[in-house]
């Protein structure tokens, strides 16, 4: 009982994120563009991102005549609901873990792969060919990420000898963090999960300039902000995952430091990796779809099964 | 360990409750506080400005669906190497072997889709 009143609390905890990873968002990009940013509502702007989901709930409920209705309503939360589902898994801090269950990192995978049918479903029930064409381009840029980034993940899980991510965080106490061991790994991880989140270099799915907004294009009010809001929490939910796999989760980068609480840890960790793809989206220009496809299957997926191979190599005799 | 198992995916259940409830509850509360004054034009599908043209059930790229097939081949083919990599400590040289001669046939698999040009995006 007290834990499905702690995930409520979670779900709260993490729309609270989402907001201030929004002002955060805009602000970073403001200052690396030499803008300012929101600045008029509230102190410092910080009241913007609620103003703006007031805004977006107040909006009119516009469903265009020839769209699927069904599916149009079904795919914001087919599209959102998996990106909340999977923090059940991850370990906040030491006994923090909301279902510790034994296949963690499968969990994680498998049920984030669902976020794949909320978008092609949506862009396939607004009947538009913007939607069309990016619902299909980002299918297929999630499916062919989804490959390099379990076999990179399979590195960490051949190291730890468990699929359980309390197991892996331990793994790493009794040796070091795996990003020094799988230094290639966490690069390709990072890289394929980038795509995953479809943010720059990887944003094609929304492609403003080409495609209007991609599979959006026909959602507006509250159906578009469940879209965005679920974009957020997989920020949030990748940068733990990536803390957890490669960065010790909650351990304190030196046992002297263990005074502060794990959950401290884990949280700048989480953070950094949650914020660096705004960061990047600031420095890098977006990809073409030919250099997307073919960077997924001749470059990230051969050197992930390399990666794989060296490990197991390490593993058998050292 | 039976008990902590069941209320583990118990709780999986109503996390998804919680997803999948707070969407609903979103769009019941924006329903009453939002204007529905809907007319043709508005309801017309987006096209860029210009009048819709047919509808969006057109043929698209084959090349879609071949992607498709590879991803499921490849990460069936990934899921099986997951219990491997688990239990690889038990039996080290000889998972290793196992392993390799695995991964060399999809690598081959992967070699092949390459030349056969199925990764080349024109």
């Amino acid at each position: 009982m007290p834990a499905a009143l702690g995930a409520v609390v979670l779900l709260l905890v993490v729309l609270g994120l989402v907001t201030f990873a929004v002002y955060v968002h805009r602000k970073l990009l403001g200052w690396m563009q030499g803008r300012h940013g929101p600045t008029h509502t509230g102190p410092y702007g910080l009241l913007q991102t609620i103003a703006d989901t007031v805004k977006l709930l107040q909006k009119e409920d516009v469903i265009p005549a020839q769209v699927d209705r069904p599916l149009f309503r079904l795919a914001p939360i087919i599209a959102f609901a998996p990106s909340f589902v999977v923090l059940a898994v991850i370990p906040f801090a030491p006994g923090l873990t909301f279902a510790d269950v034994g296949v963690g990192l499968l969990f994680y995978l498998a049920v984030a792969s669902v976020t794949t049918l909320g978008v092609i479903a949506g862009g396939w029930a607004a009947n538009n060919k913007w939607s069309l064409i990016g619902a299909l381009r980002s299918a297929a840029q999630m499916v062919s990420y989804e490959v390099p980034l379990a076999l990179s993940a399979l590195a960490v899980v051949l190291m730890a000898g468990s699929l359980n991510l309390n197991a892996i965080v331990e793994a790493q106490a009794r040796s070091v963090w795996f990003v020094i061991p799988q230094a290639l790994g966490f690069v390709i991880f990072l890289i394929a999960a980038l795509a995953e989140l479809n943010r720059t270099p990887f944003d094609l799915t929304e492609a403003e300039s080409e495609l209007v907004a991609g599979y959006l294009t026909e959602y507006s009010g509250v159906r578009f902000a469940f879209f965005m809001l679920g974009e957020y929490v997989y920020l949030f939910a990748m940068g733990a995952l990536i803390a957890t796999l490669y960065f010790g989760g909650w351990l304190p980068p030196h046992p002297a430091l263990a005074f502060v609480p794990g959950i401290v840890w884990f949280l700048i960790k989480a953070l950094f990796f949650a914020v660096l793809p705004f960061w990047l989206q600031a420095t890098f220009p977006r990809a073409r779809v030919d250099q997307l496809m073919g960077l997924a299957w001749k470059g990230l997926i051969p050197l992930a099964m390399v990666n794989l191979v060296l490990t197991a190599a390490l593993k058998t005799w050292l | 360990m039976e008990s902590h198992y069941w209320s583990d995916y118990l709780l999986v259940a109503w996390f998804i409750a919680l997803g999948v409830g707070l969407p609903l509850v979103a769009f019941g509360l924006a329903r009453l506080i939002r204007p529905h004054r809907p007319y043709p034009e508005k309801l017309a599908t987006y096209e860029s400005g210009v009048e819709p043209f047919g509808t969006s059930r057109v043929r698209f790229r084959a090349h879609y669906y071949l992607i498709a097939l590879l991803f499921v081949l490849f990460d069936v083919e990934v899921l099986f190497l997951y219990p491997w990599a688990v239990a690889f400590g038990q039996a080290k040289a000889f998972a290793f072997v196992e392993g390799l001669v695995f991964l060399g046939l999809i690598g081959f698999a992967l070699f092949y889709a390459w030349r056969k040009g199925a990764l080349e995006w024109k």
